[in-house]
């Protein structure tokens, strides 16, 4: 049996409306054969997870510009892992300051990838880090 | 004309003489770097520009003086040795007494105009307290939750003598009511205040996406502001149409240019079927454009503009005053461009972009601080930034004399192609029946995205060059600057000043006015006399726009 294809759902939290972060790399990740979901903007934390588990994603990409990945965030993690969603990455693109990194990874997030980042980065990383399916 | 097409195959043949006589030998010896080269927006650019480049361009109607039809080279026959820009920096974070610190040094820098920055609930018109602004207050911007906050933020400041620039699009209405509220209380004439509200809401359906109310309700508020300002304001300009954000979302110069003028004939045509005409509103529209990486390509983007509007407010709106053909607009450095890997290389970046700016004739200017791709910036990035204004003004000599890159072949040609890409966007918009139903078609929305996502296309494969992040690489270069933090304590102390104003003011006044507004915006009759009066009550921001939202409903994006 072949391996199921990497499911992402790109996520926008927040009120923060600059959506071109989310949309590259929905496209190059659509482009590099995954299967993409995006959520649309202003989605709450709750919404997130709900979209996560109904659509069976493997990982959720969070685009945050706002400054508010240090409210948001974590939550996103705590309701996946309470709807039983243990393997799904949560993966945070943005702005975030050096001093927070560590303290979102200590939350569960499993990386952050800066500004500048190569969309063949975040392709290569979801296709290590993905938990493979059948 | 036949004369024009001899001068054109004589210099087309000198041209072709230089390529075989002296260029292709040394190209057969050495190659050139790349077999093509292309601006920040992927237009290839041509080895040289000559006069067979400009042939097609009549320096008497096409460029002229400035000061004079079609304002090519600028709107002031002195260029800047009469007055200088506007040096104006966007500021605003945490709560107003914070943010009203900021704008009292930046002035004592020498700064000579405010701009405010709100942060994201006030921009999407919601209160502090809303379980919706949770981790946002404050952060990116400044708080204002009701007129007792704007009354700290301009504490000490004239308003009937400095000129604010307020950044606030979906809720702009309200804005300016608080804002003229406070000016009123200091004393201030309306009639003698000046300033710019944003207050484009076309392009947040476009690109920035800070919108609240369906597309059409929303443009009715742009036009009550049109009308208030044109009767009661008569110096302040209530709207600042911006390609900006267009630019930050992707576009290309081209699409910033064609989408921005496209908003602003827009806004003409729905202030014209309201009722006002041209000469009486046009003069107080204001402009506000990007300064990307691309040097000459942005100058040719501000000369441009100038000319197109001056022509499409002659030939397409019948304008007669000057002022009406005249565009004025603001400028900002690209934050899209600024690196978070070595950081203060954005310096750079950032003087370079002003200096197009300029030499583009803007009438006011921000530019970048450079640590804006990791947080707010630190007063002492803010300086940098303002010095860096200062520096150019006044020590490098390119304020002597105007539009010194007049007359240039290449930035000629560049401003033509402009000008003519745009009247072809223009055209297409057109076709669909007008700017509000394209935007409803998604059609600036798709090519934007288009144009972002080929961007990011040619970095990665190299064929675009960003010092320090595809090539010229460090580790760990981010993190030797301090950065701006905005405590999480922000939002209590704006939930405290909110609460207290509640429980002060009469609620049975702010009732009644709320529900006035309900009924003005029903019987769709102008807004702002009810706004002005929820404001004077200590109605909130949040209260306000929830009147509005019960009468116009919310704005749903639909995918593209």
């Amino acid at each position: 049996m072949s391996q199921r294809k990497i499911r992402v759902l790109v996520a926008k939290p927040g009120l923060d409306g600059h959506d071109r972060g989310a949309k590259v790399i929905a496209r190059a990740l659509r482009d590099a054969g995954m299967e993409v979901i995006y959520t649309g903007l202003r989605q709450t934390p709750e919404m997130i997870a709900a979209a996560a588990l109904q659509e069976d994603v493997d990982a959720v990409g969070v685009s945050i510009l706002s400054g508010a990945h240090n409210t948001l965030c974590p939550r996103i993690v705590s309701l996946l892992r309470e709807r039983g969603m243990d393997d799904c990455l949560v993966l945070v693109g943005g702005i975030v300051p050096q001093e927070d990194i560590a303290r979102l990874k200590e939350q569960g997030i499993a990386e952050i990838f800066l500004p500048g980042t190569s969309t063949e980065d975040i392709v290569a990383y979801l296709r290590e880090n993905v938990r493979p399916r059948v | 004309m036949p004369e024009i097409k001899e001068i054109t195959s004589n210099e087309q043949a000198a041209v072709e003489r230089w390529e075989q006589e002296t260029l292709d030998p040394v190209r057969r010896q050495r190659p050139e770097r790349k077999s093509h080269f292309e601006t920040v927006s992927l237009e290839e650019v041509n080895r040289l520009y000559t006069p067979a480049d400009t042939a097609d361009i009549d320096f008497e109607n096409d460029v002229s003086f400035p000061g004079e039809f079609p304002y090519t080279r600028g709107i002031h026959p002195t260029g800047y040795r009469g007055k200088l820009w506007t040096m104006r920096q966007f500021a605003g974070f945490g709560t107003p007494e914070e943010t009203n610190a900021r704008f009292k040094y930046l002035t004592q820098q020498g700064q000579t105009g405010l701009s405010v920055a709100y942060d994201l609930p006030t921009l999407m018109g919601y209160d502090a307290d809303s379980p919706l602004s949770e981790g946002e207050v404050g952060k990116c911007g400044v708080a204002v939750s009701s007129l007792a906050d704007m009354e700290v933020l301009f504490d000490g400041i004239p308003l009937e003598q400095v000129t604010v620039s307020q950044t606030i699009n979906a809720p702009a209405s309200v804005l300016l009511a608080m804002y003229l509220v406070v000016a009123e209380n200091q004393g201030a004439d309306w009639r003698k205040i000046s300033g710019t509200l944003q207050n484009d809401i076309l392009k947040e359906y476009i690109a920035q996406k800070e919108w609240i109310y369906p597309i059409r309700p929303a443009m009715k508020l742009v036009i009550d502001t049109f009308e208030f300002c044109t009767r009661h304001v008569p110096r302040y300009n209530p709207v600042s149409v911006s390609g900006y954000h267009i630019r930050e979302a992707g576009a290309t110069a081209l699409q910033e240019l064609a989408f921005t003028l496209r908003d602003g004939i827009e806004y003409v045509e729905w202030g014209v079927r309201a009722g006002l005409s041209v000469d009486e509103f046009v003069p107080r529209i204001s402009f506000f454009f990007n300064a990307h990486n691309d040097f000459f390509e942005e100058i040719a983007k501000y000369r441009a503009a100038r000319r197109i509007w001056a022509r499409v407010m002659r030939e397409r709106f019948g304008a007669k005053d000057p002022r009406s053909l005249q565009l004025r607009f603001h400028t900002q450095t690209a934050g899209v461009s600024l690196t978070v890997q070595q950081p203060l290389n954005n310096i750079v970046r950032v003087a370079i972009q002003a200096l197009a700016g300029v030499l583009g004739g803007t009438n006011s200017l921000h530019t970048d601080a450079y640590d804006e791709a990791l947080a707010l910036p630190t007063d002492r990035a803010a300086l940098i930034a303002l010095r860096t204004q200062q520096i150019i003004a006044e020590e490098t000599g390119v304020a002597h004399t105007v539009d010194p890159l007049g007359g240039s072949y290449f930035v000629e040609s560049l401003t033509k192609k402009m000008e003519d890409g745009s009247l072809d966007y223009f055209a297409r918009i057109d076709a669909m029946g007008g700017m509000v139903e394209a935007v409803g078609k998604g059609f600036p929305q798709r090519e934007i995205q288009e144009s972002a996502y080929q961007y990011q296309k040619a970095v990665e494969r190299g064929a675009q060059t960003i010092v320090g992040v595809n090539k010229y690489q460090m580790d760990n270069s981010s993190s030797d600057i301090p950065t701006l933090i905005i405590d999480e304590g922000v939002r209590d102390r704006q939930v405290e000043r909110l609460q207290q104003t509640r429980d002060r003011r009469d609620n049975g006044a702010v009732a009644n006015s709320l529900e006035a507004l309900k009924r003005a915006a029903q019987a769709n009759q102008n807004t702002m006399p009810a706004t002005i009066e929820a404001v004077r009550n200590y109605a909130t921001l949040g209260e306000i726009c929830d009147a509005l939202r019960d009468v116009y409903g919310l704005y749903e994006e639909p995918a593209f």
